[in-house]
């Protein structure tokens, strides 16, 4: 089993050959097909039956305008981030140019019922993306999770501060090299704590 | 002065009192105020008032700031976290056979609803299927929790209102339900009973009559509560009106559950996108029309019956076979075989000490918990270990429409209202 290539190893594989990549054909979801004819640059990934679209960044608070008021998608039901600093073998998608940021947003349609999942990267250098509060006013606290815990700032949100930490807290914890509960030790004849 | 006006009009005694010259010595009040900061606001000012983070009413350590003007709010300012204690940074140090043990801990009142998620997410990146006794037994559980989840609510909710002999009534209900749970899983709460792959044992022995008997326990406790508060003019004073919040606005504020419900949109996952055996099974959904603390009460107490409803069903259709995944490499080997196999005992000690591999992907997870969509955000890189593991609670973002509830009633209203939305500071915290 560990010597035939997984369709991960396919999509790594175009990564670094982008000659090779597969032409993504039309998605089989609907909303995943109209995002695509609007949005160039976009890539859709059937993740375990979920449809994803991985977006640019600057088309953030576009698609999310786009997904309510032409795709009637009327609630955000999650915004997340994930950091993928050590993450060496983590998902592979061709066509998108991993950062070491994912937003993630989950998008729930209560009259068509159904869901799509939208990703953007984030480089570590400029790590901001727009927010979308002004569409989805729910996801107010999930931003400010986010910010706190990550480290990623939404441009535009109305009260971007702490919500879980304390307001005078360095650092953001879940970031994979951030070590909140990390204690310096000095053994025995060591030359400096470690 | 004259007498007759100030007897006639307190408005005019004070009034009166501040205009008079020996007033100043007379109200040792206006002393104590100027300690504090200045008098007492006129008009233009506004007082704010921390409620919390010890109030009994804010169920465990909710912090509210209210903007006052005199009695009435007018803004509302949830402060979360002093619950926060790094369970989704906890989650990636923890092997996916233990990660059960700490999602279970983030709703408390509700713990076997985490477990599920979390299981469902595991599963669906793992790509299996678990045996169909595993998925009643499954539902089983989750109803029973749901029930003493909003019999909880119900204990409570009185006590926030006043009504202090329903406290009493909803925890004798409610354990009555823990009880059995207790005799299923062996714990009252943070059961880790439901793992990715099944279940963690069988059901015992008796567990038919044990139920039905908790069932008709519970049937006659909320009965009893219909009669004691439904038409209750105390009850419906203090609950009609109270914190209206339009569908529009529940949705648009990202909330779900038995709020969203309590504003005529009849919007439950178990309903609109079935996960166990939800749509082999007979029940409603509860919805109401107006949307106020007292619709929210009805919701809550009629989803006890919906889910007794359930349990009966789960009761009488139990399917027999297994109750886990027969797969060495996700769950343990039974007990008999470790003393006769080397394989088994091997299995047994990797899956203990390392756990098992995970492909690489990512997946969103969402049910129907007792206080609303609750997700899973599960994203592996291949390893044994969650690369990043998030659980969107349904009172983090619940606690949100307090904010808007709330505007504009008086303070007594604001506790109705902040009970109302049954936050759960371990989830709302992580």
């Amino acid at each position: 089993m560990a010597d035939d290539p997984t369709p991960n190893d396919t999509a790594r594989e175009a990564i670094h050959n982008p000659e090779a990549a597969p032409v993504p054909d039309v998605p089989a979801d609907e909303v995943a097909a109209a995002v695509l004819e609007r949005f160039p640059g976009t890539v859709f990934h059937d993740s375990h039956g979920q449809p994803v679209v991985y977006v640019e960044r600057a088309s953030w608070h576009d698609v999310a305008e786009f997904l309510r008021d032409d795709q009637q998608f009327t609630q955000c039901v999650d915004v997340t981030v994930v950091d993928h600093l050590h993450d060496s073998t983590r998902l592979a998608v061709a066509g998108v140019a991993p950062e070491r940021f994912e937003v993630v947003a989950n998008f729930l349609s209560h009259p068509r019922n159904r869901r799509i999942r939208v990703i953007g990267q984030v480089a570590p250098s400029q790590t901001t993306i727009a927010s979308i509060t002004d569409l989805y006013p729910g996801v107010d606290f999930a931003e400010r999770e986010a910010y706190d815990l990550l480290g990623v700032t939404f441009e535009g949100h109305p009260d971007l501060t702490r919500i879980l930490l304390p307001d005078d807290w360095e650092g953001h914890p879940l970031r994979k090299d951030d070590f909140p509960a990390r204690v310096p030790v000095t053994f025995k004849e060591d030359p400096g704590p470690r | 002065m004259s007498e007759e006006i100030v007897t006639s009009d307190p408005s005019v005694l004070r009034l009166e009192a501040q205009t008079d010259e020996g007033a100043q010595e007379m109200h040792p009040v206006q002393r104590e105020l100027v300690l504090t900061g200045g008098l007492w606001p006129d008009e233009s000012e506004t007082t704010i008032v921390n409620m919390g983070p010890q109030h009994p009413s804010t169920h465990g350590v909710l912090r509210v700031m209210l903007e006052l003007d005199g009695e009435t709010v007018l803004r509302v300012k949830p402060v979360v976290g002093y619950l926060h204690t790094g369970m989704e940074k906890t989650a990636e140090e923890l092997t996916y056979v233990q990660g059960a043990t700490n999602v279970t801990r983030m709703d408390y009142v509700s713990p076997l609803s985490n477990e599920l998620v979390w299981s469902m997410a595991v599963e669906r990146l793992l790509d299996v299927e678990v045996p169909e006794r595993a998925v009643w037994m499954r539902m089983l559980l989750v109803e029973l929790n749901r029930m003493a989840s909003h019999l909880l609510f119900q204990a409570t909710n009185g006590m926030d209102i006043g009504a202090l002999s329903m406290m009493i009534y909803g925890w004798r209900e409610r354990e009555e339900v823990l009880r059995l749970i207790e005799m299923f899983t062996g714990l009252r709460m943070n059961n880790n009973f439901i793992r990715p792959g099944g279940t963690a044992a069988d059901l015992p022995d008796g567990w038919e009559a044990a139920t039905l008997e908790v069932c008709d326990i519970v049937e006659r406790g909320v009965r009893d509560y219909s009669e004691l508060l439904n038409q209750n003019p105390i009850w419906m004073e203090r609950l009609i009106g109270v914190g209206v919040i339009t569908t529009e606005q529940a949705i648009g504020l990202s909330v779900t559950g038995p709020i969203l419900r309590s504003t005529g949109f009849p919007w439950d996952l178990r309903k609109a996108a079935p996960y166990l055996a939800y749509d082999e099974v007979d029940f409603d959904v509860v919805y109401t029309q107006n949307g106020d603390c007292y619709d929210r009460f009805l919701i809550r107490l009629n989803e006890i019956h919906e889910s007794v409803k359930i349990v009966r069903q789960c009761v009488e259709r139990m399917p027999p076979g297994d109750y886990r995944l027969q797969d060495a490499k996700i769950t343990p080997p039974p007990r008999a075989r470790i003393d006769e196999s080397m394989e088994a005992l091997i299995h047994h000690f990797k899956l203990f000490t390392e756990g098992f591999k995970v492909p690489a992907g990512e997946t969103y997870v969402a049910i129907e918990s007792p206080r609303g969509e609750i997700g899973c955000y599960l994203v592996s890189d291949g390893t044994g270990k969650p690369a990043r593991m998030h659980i969107r609670g349904p009172s983090f973002y619940n606690l949100q429409s307090a904010g808007p509830m709330a505007e504009g009633s008086l303070i007594a209203d604001a506790v109705a209202i902040i009970s109302s939305v049954d936050p759960i500071l371990g989830e709302v915290d992580r």
